[in-house]
């Protein structure tokens, strides 16, 4: 094996020229090589992937690698579980590295809950495989067949012999340096069988959050450590005429840099850099920019093709328009949902340093990869000179891409030769992120004279296509979305566009019920074309235990003010039904009395964490749904402060009842994002049956009371 | 509002109580107690998430009680105890309430838990059986964004409910 420098990114060499034992020690590794096909032959065969590794070292532990990250999600402990399964460990004899890219498999990002679907089942194979290559190992040494050994709790004995010699893992390998494959026959450990997955877990690291030991990346402070400012335009849609850096630069110890559109500072403290930034003179050319009042119509009037062709979804069924002539009842309605932010509870945040010719950047980020590709070619470095690692980050929900935030920290560590971090200020973070996209839906649907749903037609404008397919049988259907030219940035978030459809149609659905005076869980069983969304359904029902509705909703609701919704959605491979009742009274007041979400996402890997996910996924599409919306006129954000911008609070959660459907037989789905797809439309739906007043608008209730 | 808050006032040298020991630091008296705690003190347990008060992540105890250290000037807590999250434990023994919220899982990101343990504890201080009500509003200055409350108030509880916090869970 050649000895190259210990710093060579592990990714952009072939496994057999990685130096894992000059970095682990010595040891079995095995590697599930990667799969990089190029974008267009993405959807064949899942996206691609950079594989995983496991180093099993002479200290009997087993390190395993992958190049997804942890925002919070709890997927640190899901997989570690896997792999300590599938080597029958302890947990506490597994370290799992995510995220960094100097040691991990490439991955091209943490988001549309692929850690499940992918990396664990990457890590499950390597893990199993690993444990073949072990038994061989144990049995030769042991002198008996493969056949007759076991493995148990990181040591291997012969099976069944009483007082039989035990020889501990790191024992049997620890004068290994061997690389092997991961063997395309490799089958790794059926649900059913697991013995420490799908079980009882306590969190990987909860010691040191308790303790505030944990150390994220707005807490690192190397020796010599500069604070870095960036400066940003006064409004979306400036452009920077020209920058006067020489006043900043008078400042003590303060460096003022300008790199192509990149202006910054950095100041030994705190104060400094805040007393640079404001002695910058900066020259703007703004443009008038679409407000909010008048969004609705500007999206409508300016489509663009769409970045990407799969942004764009155009899937028709049989004949639309024959069946809305040939239907005696049809509907028609437009639903909209607001831009809203992130706001995770850590801002945006990284460290930058250079040791020679070698940069390391430390990020909140779910893209460490792209990061590194971003901060290779702004500053013309190869991408062996840059490692990005993700430290533990304080959450994420889709809005941690901070390529450009890591680009400018790498330019001023560069300018100053000294550390730079730079971390949001919440205004900051409100202004400079981007958002989740509004949607604007119209959705028109026919029955015929049973009530029976005959054509749908649904068209998104500027919020995307996930989950706009439809779960329940219709003969005749036309669904599509429109890209629009957004005059706000917008990109990734928790459930993103699936919240808005999802939404869109189960009120939809929910109205379509009532004009045939059907009961809605009733009506949506009947059309429900998919067996797993019907059991969550029916769970979520009993549960909840539904009150059928026998009578239609009068004009003005329910005489006790109080009314119960439902809503179904399926997404990222999940199922999921969301239950809510809630109290409108005569201060028109909204109080949502109770709750019950249930989800099906295949094997349950780690369930208390699944229940967080659940649990707090539903929570956070509380805000949207009720109160949460950016302010915006003229390309500035009008609301950029927690006190402008609420999000939930202890007194905004009713008691929320999590059913967890396990599906052993069926592989394990991601489960952040799709707990929160059906919360809107049920808390709509509740609101209908209590009140009789229809909202098709997020946020239901801006200021907690429906209008 | 940033993170760091620029000062004109001249430097003196005054005495900080922190978790129990003295620090003598020269420093401006209307800089916030986050900004001398994370920046001065090297204890970044305590954490920034807006600058304006509303989201309780930079809660230390003073003199056992809750405050929100972005917006208390560190001139304000001089010759008061202050504790961090980093001092509520007793050596390797945790605190009722961190061994609560790690019994419960009651955390995902982490970020807001030192806040929120920190005004548990001045909640329990004050009010050893706090009903679930009482609990929701004491701690309703604190944001957990991953929507992590429910257990939270669960963990809470727990501790409320333990016979060994009945005469009081000061640290």
């Amino acid at each position: 094996m050649s000895r190259l420098p210990s710093a060579h990114p592990f990714d952009l060499l072939p496994p057999a020229e990685r130096n894992y034992f000059e970095r682990f020690g010595n040891g079995l590794v095995v590697v599930l090589p990667a799969q990089r096909p190029g974008p267009s032959e993405w959807g064949r065969g899942g996206p691609p992937h950079g594989g995983a590794w496991i180093h099993l070292g002479g200290d009997g532990k087993a390190r395993a690698f992958t190049g997804k990250v942890e925002v919070g999600q709890g997927t640190r402990t899901a997989l570690s579980l896997l792999v300590a399964e599938e080597l029958h460990l302890p947990l506490s004899s597994v370290e799992l590295t995510m995220g960094d890219t100097d040691v991990c498999p490439w991955d091209m990002g943490t988001f549309g809950s692929r850690s499940m679907p992918d990396a664990a089942q990457h890590l499950r194979l390597t893990g199993a495989a690993t444990r073949v290559f072990l038994l061989e190992i144990a049995a030769a040494q042991l002198e008996a067949s493969p056949g007759d050994i076991e493995l148990l709790d990181g040591q291997a004995r012969v099976k069944g012999a009483a007082g039989s010699r035990s020889i501990g893992y790191g024992e049997l390998v620890k004068d290994l340096q061997r690389i092997e494959l991961v063997p395309p026959s490799t089958e790794p450990t059926p649900p059913s069988q697991w013995t420490r997955a799908g079980h009882p877990a306590q969190d990987l690291g909860s010691r040191e959050v308790v303790t505030g030991t944990r150390q994220y990346t707005s807490d690192l402070h190397p020796p010599g450590l500069l604070y870095g400012k960036v400066l940003f335009p006064p409004a979306h849609g400036s452009k920077l005429l020209g920058v006067d850096l020489s006043r900043a630069r008078a400042l003590p110890g303060v460096t003022a840099v300008q790199e192509e559109d990149f202006v910054g500072v950095a100041a030994p403290d705190p104060a400094t850099a805040q007393a640079a930034m404001k002695a910058l003179r900066a020259e703007w050319q703004t443009t008038a920019q679409p407000s909010e009042k008048e969004i609705v119509d500007y999206l409508r009037r300016h489509p663009t093709e769409g970045e990407d062709s799969w942004d764009v979804l155009h899937y028709e069924t049989g004949n639309v328009a024959d069946a809305f002539a040939a239907s005696p009842v049809s509907l028609q309605a437009t639903y909209t949902t607001a831009y809203i932010a992130h706001v995770p509870l850590e801002t945006h945040a990284v460290l930058a340093s250079w040791n020679g010719d070698r940069l390391t950047v430390a990020l909140g980020s779910q893209t460490p990869f792209r990061a590194r590709h971003a901060i290779a070619e702004a500053l013309g470095l190869p991408e062996s000179s840059v490692r990005v690692m993700v430290p533990p980050t304080g959450a994420g929900f889709g809005g941690k891409h901070a390529d450009e935030l890591a680009v400018g920290a790498a330019r001023l560590a560069r300018a100053s030769g000294h550390p730079v971090r730079i971390v949001y200020s919440r205004e900051e973070e409100f202004t400079q992120a981007y958002f989740r996209p509004m949607s604007v839906v119209d959705i028109r649907s026919a029955a015929d004279k049973d009530g029976r749903l005959t054509a749908w037609e649904f068209h998104n404008v500027n919020g995307g296509s996930a989950a706009a397919r439809l779960p329940y049988r219709v003969a005749h259907q036309k669904i599509d979305n429109q890209p629009t030219d957004s005059p706000l940035p917008q990109g990734p978030y928790r459930a993103l566009a699936a919240t808005a459809n999802n939404f869109a149609r189960e009120s939809h659905l929910d109205e379509l019920a009532a004009r045939v005076h059907a009961d809605p869980v009733e009506y949506r069983l009947r059309h429900l074309a998919d067996d797993r969304l019907a059991a969550v359904l029916r769970a979520v029902v009993q549960r909840a235990q539904w009150v059928p509705r026998t009578s239609p909703v009068g004009p003005t609701g329910r005489p006790d003010g109080k009314g119960q919704g439902i809503a179904v959605g399926l997404e990222k491979g999940g199922r999921v039904a969301t239950f809510a009742e809630v109290h409108v009274g005569p201060d028109r007041r909204l109080e949502i009395l109770r709750m019950v979400t249930g989800i099906e996402c295949g094997a349950i890997v780690h369930p208390s964490n699944l229940q967080n996910q659940v649990a707090g996924g539903a929570v956070m599409a509380l805000g949207g749904a009720l109160f949460e919306a950016i302010h915006f006129e003229n390309g500035r954000i009008l609301n950029p402060k927690l006190s402008e911008y609420p999000v939930p609070r202890f007194h905004d959660v009713p008691p929320i009842d999590v059913v967890l459907l396990d599906r052993p037989d069926l592989p394990s789905q991601g489960a952040g994002e799709t707990p929160l797809i059906a919360v809107a439309p049920a808390l709509a739906n509740a609101i209908y049956d209590a009140t009789g007043r229809r909202l098709r608008s997020l946020p239901l209730v801006p200021d907690g009371t429906v209008p | 509002m940033s993170p760091e808050q620029a000062s004109t006032l001249p430097r003196a040298p005054v005495s900080l109580r922190v978790n129990g020991a003295d620090h003598p630091i020269s420093l401006e008296r209307d800089r916030s107690l986050l900004n001398v705690l994370r920046e001065e003190l090297g204890l970044t347990g305590t954490k920034y998430g807006c600058g304006e008060g509303e989201c309780g992540a930079c809660k230390v105890l003073v003199d056992g009680v809750a405050v929100r250290s972005c917006i208390t000037p560190v001139g304000e807590a001089i010759g008061r105890s202050i504790t961090t999250i980093e001092g509520l434990a007793h050596g390797d023994r945790l605190h009722p309430v961190q061994q609560a919220f790690i019994d419960v899982g009651a955390f995902q990101c982490g970020f807001c838990t030192p806040g929120m343990i920190l005004a548990a504890v001045s909640l329990l201080a004050r009010n050893s059986r706090p009903t679930e009500g009482e609990i929701r509003a004491a701690m309703d200055g604190n944001i957990c964004r991953c929507g992590g409350y429910l257990r939270i108030v669960e963990a809470i509880q727990k501790v409320a409910q333990s016979p060994s916090l009945a005469d009081g869970g000061t640290p």
